[in-house]
């Protein structure tokens, strides 16, 4: 699988070189690309149509708020959206990250490419803010109608901000502040786990072995 | 006299036929559909926030609540999103035992599915076969969890414990005398696999029952064919994954296409339709369910005669055994922390699907190294399936609607999430 993945990874890189030189990772078995916001619609139109790859369907797109991101993962700016693809012609995945502006995150919508992107650029739009230019129709589509602020942002209280009841008075339903406090029971914790390093080395070792290994059939085969 | 406009209707949000709390918004030009606005969110409760607020394992009973006719499936996409960061495996018996699960939750899920969309069109009897069969697997689901639908019962890394030596049992009531529940009993006198081989042997039949009310009823036939067509490029563009791709003719499959757990070693086929209209879609999901019928009988031919462990057996990951608990000090130590801490999760991301009842249902969790999900994203297949409810129902009659809705599959607590 990691080998496919290794091999289209090339693939996607080499396609995409004359748009930009993305960066491609691949782990757990999928590929994933970066790619920036200026250039998204150049690079969905290649995978789409370059028949070797055929990104066919749009699977997911997602928004990811990063400001309160603790890894070691270098994150440019606070928003990210994040988009599913995949091949049904040539069973294959790929995952685009684009980050986007942190205070005005805008980029351009790609349901002129895919029509199925429609709700989910909507619902990223509704929890994050995320503005996609060009999408026919986005409007809120998750939350209440006439709710204020991006729920799936971090700085979002996790209780809200208003909460609704039937005021048997004014005999309609009305809004109020919150009177439910947030509370932790379990608190986020992150540690350094030494087994997961061991893994990585480990892992790193095979790596270095195969490819030693490769290069000593590749040898043996010209001579 | 005034020309005539189009005029709108409101649909729902508490209508019998809009399968729960949708909303649509239809534009009429008398009795053709020119535009129809779903309005969705009214059972939004924000899951994938809450998940990021609690450790991993406590999410899995959140996964149940999403599509609430098919719950197992959903606990499935997401402890093998964990395990796939975690990288650790599960044990073969626990993967049969998940399989098995998957196909009992695709049964049932096609069961409420036709039972429901022939209501709506106007079939009443097979409402009640549907929900009769489904009884039997809904007790398989209290027999293994405690619980008949929300069963929270895999976890990373396995299943929370083995399958029962005995299967819950009807006691007499004012309704039933002792004679008539000894004949209700007669088939859980055996362990849950018992049981459940009985029931694979009866099924075949049921879904014979059902096809001979339906397949060539002539009404049945007027309402469902060349309604909300799909072509094969049309299904791909709108993101349909699932029995509305493969009723257009594409054979697209994760359990052949990208095979998880065991069903690589089991012997199944992929219906697949041609016209891609609802009754493609109705013939695709019933032969789905004699697929379902026969991946169940080979679980259970594999599990009666293989016993093993059904958890990984790392217990910085996993719940410790009670008795080591206990006697333990080690134990004691894990059950402690597994409990009050929960488990970090390394850094990364991955997105794992699996073949859901209705579609590709997957996770994506993004985690920082923390013993809660950085972020979680749910695709859910009904979300994707009802975006294109414009496109099918345009130009078609207000009375297609339903039945629309009703092929769909859709259920809200994965739309709305």
């Amino acid at each position: 699988m990691s080998q496919y993945y290794s091999e289209l990874s090339e693939k996607v890189t080499a396609k995409l070189a004359s748009i930009e030189s993305v960066s491609a990772t691949v782990a757990h078995g999928e590929l994933t690309i970066e790619v920036s916001k200026e250039n998204l619609i150049a690079v969905c139109e290649t995978l789409k149509a370059d028949p070797e790859l055929a990104f066919d369907t749009v699977i997911d797109i997602c928004g990811v708020d990063y400001s309160s991101y603790e890894g070691s993962m270098a994150c440019q700016t606070r928003y990210a959206s994040v988009y599913h693809l995949l091949s049904v012609t040539n069973n294959h995945r790929i995952r685009i990250r684009t980050w986007l502006d942190s205070d005005f995150p805008v980029v351009d919508s790609v349901v002129g490419l895919w029509n199925g992107a429609n709700w989910f650029e909507r619902e990223a739009f509704d929890l994050f803010g995320i503005l996609y230019t060009g999408h026919p129709d986005l409007r809120r589509i998750l939350t209440d109608y006439g709710f204020i602020g991006h729920p799936l942002r971090k700085d979002f209280p996790l209780v809200g901000q208003v909460e609704m009841r039937y005021d048997a008075n004014k005999q309609r339903v009305i809004y109020e502040p919150v009177s439910i406090e947030e509370r932790v029971n379990i608190p986020r914790v992150i540690r350094h786990d030494n087994r997961y390093a061991e893994r990585e080395l480990a892992a790193m070792a095979q790596e270095a072995a195969d490819a030693k290994n490769t290069a000593a059939n590749e040898s043996g085969d010209k001579a | 006299m005034s020309e005539i406009q189009n005029y709108t209707l409101n649909f729902g949000p508490q209508h019998p036929a809009a399968h729960g709390v949708l909303r649509l918004v239809l534009e009429l030009d008398g009795e053709v559909i020119q535009r129809a606005d779903p309005h969705v969110g009214l059972l939004h409760r924000g899951t994938e926030k809450l998940a990021e607020s609690r450790i991993y394992n406590q999410s899995v009973g959140y996964m149940d609540r999403l599509d609430y006719v098919s719950m197992m499936c959903n606990e499935h996409a997401y402890c093998m999103t964990i395990e796939k960061l975690l990288d650790i495996e599960v044990p073969e018996r626990a993967q049969y035992i998940r399989v098995m699960f998957d196909e009992i939750t695709r049964i049932l899920n096609h069961l409420m599915w036709l039972g429901t969309h022939a209501l709506d069109v106007g079939a009443m009897t097979m409402f009640l076969y549907c929900f009769r069969e489904r009884e039997d697997l809904m007790d398989t689901y209290e027999a293994v969890s405690g619980a008949r639908m929300h069963a929270s019962y895999y976890r990373p890394g396995g299943v929370y414990r083995d399958l029962p030596d005995s299967m819950p049992q009807y006691e007499a009531s004012q309704w039933h005398n002792q004679k008539e529940v000894d004949e209700m009993n007669k088939n859980r006198q055996g362990s849950l696999l018992d049981f459940l081989k009985d029931f694979t042997e009866r099924f075949e039949a049921y879904v014979d029952e059902y096809e001979i009310l339906l397949t060539n009823n002539r009404i049945w036939k007027q309402r469902t064919v060349d309604i909300g067509c799909l072509t094969e490029e049309q299904a791909k563009d709108l993101s349909m994954t699932g029995p509305m791709l493969r009723a257009s003719g594409v054979a697209w499959d994760l359990r052949k296409m990208e095979p998880y757990e065991v069903y690589d070693k089991l012997d199944f086929d992929i219906p697949v339709g041609t016209n891609g209209d609802c009754y493609d879609r109705y013939v695709v999901r019933v032969e789905e369910m004699r697929q379902s019928n026969r991946i169940i009988s080979q679980c259970i031919d594999w599990l009666q005669n293989n016993p093993g462990p059904v958890m990984n057996e790392d217990h910085k990951l996993t719940m410790p055994e009670r008795i080591d608990m206990k006697q333990d000090m080690e134990g004691l130590i894990h059950h402690f922390k597994h409990f009050t801490e929960g488990y970090m999760v390394p850094e990364g991301e991955a997105y794992c699907a699996v073949e859901h009842p209705k579609g590709e249902f997957g996770t994506y969790i993004v985690s920082d190294g923390a013993n809660k999900p950085y972020r979680l994203k749910i695709r859910a297949p009904g979300f994707a399936h009802l975006s294109a409810m414009d496109f099918l129902v345009k130009g078609h009659m207000l009375a297609d609607v339903v039945t629309v809705i009703g092929t769909l599959d859709i259920v809200f607590g994965e739309i709305d999430r």
